[in-house]
């Protein structure tokens, strides 16, 4: 037993739903107690989804736990079936069900012999992994289903496309700034004649899984959600992929390399011959992207020498590591991140950039850790912003857990050569606004404060009861000064002059506050 | 208008969406000040709490999980020991005067012996444990606190009408500063000698409370104490020839252990949401206590006249409870009283006992205001309920978040249920509060009706 308050990653049914619902009509059915599908909440609230999110329970009730699932699941599976009539429906195992231990992988299979729908139980337990591996695995499985399937049936193509193609793995709802990610990517790849072959899970067709081996290379935007996925076809058909986190100058102009390296070899079939990248780099590094330019400028230099915490997923813990350290000039005291199953990659990837790399799941020792190194800016998740409130330390969130004031509308890619400008803003508006708060302290701070404290109250001849002054910080802060000026105001008008309990709330009755 | 003898009920799948029962610590551990709730779970239970509570999570709250891990699954991990070390830890740090059990899904699956546990662990720590088994399997989201209220029930002092339970309870309002009813010896005395001891029960913010005190206070009756209390070591005196009232109507299994396990009485009321709701829940208890309300008719009046803006834009426009926190057969009772046609009560759970007041009013008000019975669906289908909206199209659905964003794009104006249960509802003051939430959909069309993108999804109402 742990105690815990708080956690960065999800439990494991939260990855294999992402992965589900990011797909096009697939359908996943939790088989879970009543509540357990909060998941629909989220993406509903923090995607702001339009569409019901194809997510429902086959419920474990008391009746379940006496005598089995029996034909509930099954029938759950053939209900969908027949209203929806998805693709896929995903059997998806949650902490109850992993320790009923029943027989899931038999419903699945029973299931899929009356219904028009494919099948699958994920495979995913509870207890040994996480919500990003789970979707890592998830994403795996379907795919690897698709692939087997059409190898059985015959139809898998395996010609590469005649012009350089590849295919974008790793897009999921509910995850940090992907929607602008994957346009960026996509931009990024049409101004390199590359054609998207496929974009998956977001929005992916079941049925063109298939067709997935004909692009030329796999494009892997972040290391959780994606990498056993591109593996797969790596194994299976020679297919390479692309590790590289194309986020930061640096690593966009190897990123962009590497893709030129991989359509190079394949010079011989293809329509258009060699490529030659370079001057492409030089023009987006130097005048596309702002942050070559922004490093050299003279309001860089301000944050020369400046400490900053990172933490975050492994993926955007080590890139904005990297572009801090390599790309701006500013000192990173400790880089981390929450994902233990990644260590090694995490301390080779941010080895000799940071003076400490810290490896935790939990958000106490992260906060002790800023608050012992005392930086000027945190990048990190939504816990670490709070805990910068908590410090007075100003912090730009880089990656998830994150609220839905993180979900923009307006675009905020981070990948691409448009993220390195979303970064720069990022990075820089942290440290500004450090700096603005920094000089408010030392010139004794806003000057209108008790001014404004005045005017909130109207009537200094009223007496407040005892009882009234009580109720009265019994209510909470941020509306306390409404409604005493309210009942000072409905007490002048009906000339009263001792406030009590009930004038409070004959106030509120009358004035509606 | 066609108008059924009584009210129709049904039963449905049970597939709907609603919040977990555990969420209930979220107002219990603010409610009760010197609580510590531990939620004896694991992850999916732990990663509920964080996304539903929201900012709360960052504010240092009195609760947390006891996160089970693979080895207290298979047992290879003893449960006592494994508890107690968190007990010790959550003592040390935040030293409260209780802490409570919430048992899960989990919890219930594998029989961990909580009950048995934790009076152990009680002796060897000093420290008041009390279990409410708030799982899924069982509950739905505000069911969680009648769990809690009913394991509470039990840790009340003994009330004895002979004086000595009396001096007990009047060292404990004494202790408080912020007692529900700042006594004034006087008042005190006199009650004594006229009222049996009146004790209400269900979590309401202390304002809400106090409200609701100075209400029956008008008609001269005191409210002696609140299950829960401000603070654990305040609870109220409990037993025979106390009386004790609902507030809420998810509180059946706490009404049922003050009857049977305290020996309390109860008075079946209709609860107090709503001006019509507050007066009838008020004329019960006077009733119960040969009191002749006073001014009441006239109180009400005052109100709906207050609340006219709003019941001017909800007359005649249909609304359909998805259901979810079981205030629903309430809530409609008022809005159909407010003007409003309903056309589905979906409840989680509905008892026909305990709400039997409240349901009575609702038919009585269908009748008055001359519109047919809605029925009322407990456990319902989710799905079924979209296709079933489909047809009459209601102007406003009262529904959960996971439902409410697609809704709406599909033009149908929503409003989250979630809101009801945190928002300040209850009594005469706060009927406003009520229209706020249900006209506030209704409003923001007058602004924004005429731009002509109602319906922004791709799909349609039946997928």
């Amino acid at each position: 037993m742990k105690l815990a308050y708080w956690m960065y990653a999800g439990p494991a049914h939260i990855g294999t739903l992402r992965v589900a619902s990011s797909f096009g009509n697939v359908h996943a059915i939790m088989h879970a107690p009543l509540g357990d599908d909060h998941f629909n909440v989220m993406r509903s609230m923090l995607e702001r989804e339009r569409d019901f999110t194809p997510v429902t329970a086959s419920i474990v009730d008391r009746h379940v736990l006496a005598r089995g699932s029996q034909e509930k699941v099954i029938n759950n599976i053939n209900r969908k079936d027949e209203e929806q009539h998805p693709d896929l429906i995903v059997l998806t195992p949650t902490c109850t069900s992993s320790i009923l231990q029943e027989d899931l992988q038999n419903f699945a299979d029973r299931a899929s012999t009356y219904s028009t729908s494919d099948v699958i139980l994920a495979d995913v337990n509870h207890y040994r992994v996480n919500e990003l591996q789970a979707a890592d695995r998830t994403s795996e499985q379907i795919v690897r289903h698709y692939l087997y399937k059409a190898r059985r049936h015959g139809t898998l193509d395996r010609s590469v496309t005649d012009t350089p193609s590849a295919n974008i793995i790793g897009i999921s709802t509910l995850g940090f700034h992907n929607q602008h990610d994957c346009r960026e990517s996509k931009r990024l790849l049409q101004d390199l004649g590359i054609l998207v072959n496929q974009v998956i899970p977001e929005g992916g067709s079941l049925k063109d899984l298939k067709d997935l081996p004909r692009a030329w290379f796999n494009i892997v935007p972040y290391r959780e959600l994606g990498l056993m996925t591109a593996v797969l076809p790596e194994k299976e058909f020679g297919m390479p992929y692309i590790p590289i986190i194309p986020m930061g100058i640096l690593d966009m102009a190897e990123f962009v390399a590497q893709m030129e390296k991989h359509i190079n070899a394949w010079a011989s079939i293809s329509s258009g011959g060699k490529v030659d990248y370079e001057s492409y780099i030089e023009n987006q590094t130097k005048f596309v992207s702002q942050a070559a330019w922004f490093s050299r400028s003279i309001d860089c230099q301000n944050s020369v020498g400046k400490r900053a915490v990172v933490f975050g997923d492994a993926t955007h813990a080590a890139s904005i590591t990297k572009i801090l350290v390599r790309e701006m000039g500013i000192r990173v005291s400790c880089s981390g991140t929450y994902c233990k199953h990644d260590a090694k990659w995490f301390n080779e990837q941010v080895q000799g950039l940071c003076d400490e790399v810290i490896i935790t799941e939990d958000h106490t020792e992260v906060g002790d850790m800023i608050a012992c190194t005392e930086p000027h800016a945190i990048f990190g998740t939504q816990m670490e912003r709070h805990i910068g409130k908590r410090l007075d330390i100003p912090c730009g969130v880089i990656s998830s857990p994150v609220h839905i004031q993180n979900f923009p509308l307006g675009y905020r890619p981070f990948l691409g050569y448009e993220g390195t400008n979303q970064v720069a803003d990022l990075v820089y508006n942290s440290f500004t606004l450090g700096m603005e708060d920094h000089l408010l302290d030392v010139f004794g701070g806003h000057d209108t404060k008790e001014v404004i404290t005045r005017s909130l109250s109207t009537g200094r001849d009223l007496i407040r009861t005892f009882e009234s002054q009580l109720e009265l910080k019994k209510i909470p802060g941020f509306v306390r000064g409404k409604i005493k000026k309210n009942t000072e105001t409905f007490a002048k008008l009906n000339n009263i002059t001792e406030i009590t309990i009930d004038v409070m709330y004959a106030a509120k009755e009358k004035l509606g506050a | 208008m066609k108008t059924f003898e009584t009210l129709p009920f049904e039963c449905e799948t049970g597939n709907y969406h609603t919040f977990r029962p555990i969420s209930c610590v979220a107002w219990l551990y603010q409610k009760i000040e010197d609580s510590f709730f531990l939620v004896v779970g694991t992850k999916t239970c732990g990663y509920f709490l964080q996304n539903a509570l929201g900012v709360t999570i960052f504010a240092e709250p009195r609760y947390a999980m006891a996160e089970l891990e693979e080895g207290d699954i298979s047992a290879q991990l003893n449960d006592q020991e494994e508890l107690k070390r968190i007990c010790l830890q959550i003592k040390r740090d935040r030293n409260p005067s209780v802490i409570i059990w919430i048992g899960t899904c989990t919890t219930e699956i594998i029989k961990m012996d909580l009950e048995g546990i934790a009076p152990k662990l009680e002796d060897e720590l000093g420290v008041p444990i009390v279990v409410a088994r708030a799982n899924g399997l069982d509950y739905a989201f505000t069911q969680g606190e009648d769990t809690v209220l009913a394991a509470m029930t039990h840790r009340c002092p003994e009330y004895n009408a002979s004086g000595q339970g009396q001096k007990q309870y009047n060292k404990s309002v004494d202790g408080s500063g912020t007692a529900p009813l700042e006594t004034e010896r006087s008042t005190l005395e006199k009650r004594e000698s006229r009222n049996p001891i009146l004790v209400l029960f269900g979590s309401l913010p202390s304002t809400v409370a106090s409200q609701l005190n100075l209400e029956s206070k008008r008609q001269s009756i005191i409210v002696a104490g609140w299950l829960p209390s401000q603070r654990y070591t305040e609870l109220p005196p409990l037993g025979e020839g106390v009386y004790v009232c609902g507030v809420n109507p998810f509180l059946s299994r706490t009404a049922t252990t003050l009857m049977r396990r305290r020996k309390c009485q109860l008075i079946g009321a209709p609860f107090p949401i709503g001006p019509d709701g507050t007066r009838a829940w008020i004329e019960k208890i006077c009733s119960a206590f040969g009191v002749e309300p006073q001014g009441l008719q006239d109180r009400e009046n005052q109100i709906w006249k207050s609340l006219i803006d709003y019941t001017r834009i909800l007359t005649g426009k249909s609304i359909f409870f998805m259901g979810d926190n079981l205030l629903e057969i309430s809530i409609a009772r008022f809005l159909i009283r407010c003007g409003m046609i309903v056309y589905e009560i979906g409840i989680p759970y509905m008892d026909k006992r305990y709400q039997a007041a409240e349901l009575s009013f609702l038919h009585n008000t269908c009748e008055k205001m001359g519109i047919p019975m809605p029925r009322v669906v407990e456990k319902p289908d989710n799905y079924n309920q979209i296709q079933r909206m489909h047809e009459p199209e209601p102007d406003l659905a009262i529904t959960g978040m996971a439902h409410a964003n697609p809704l709406e794009a599909r033009g149908i104006d929503t409003k989250w249920s979630v809101e009801f249960t945190f928002a300040q509802i209850h009594g005469f003051t706060n009927a406003r509060d009520v229209l706020e939430l249900v006209t506030r959909p209704l409003r923001r069309n007058n602004d924004l009706g005429t731009m002509g993108w109602n319906n922004l999804s791709k799909q349609t109402l039946t997928n």
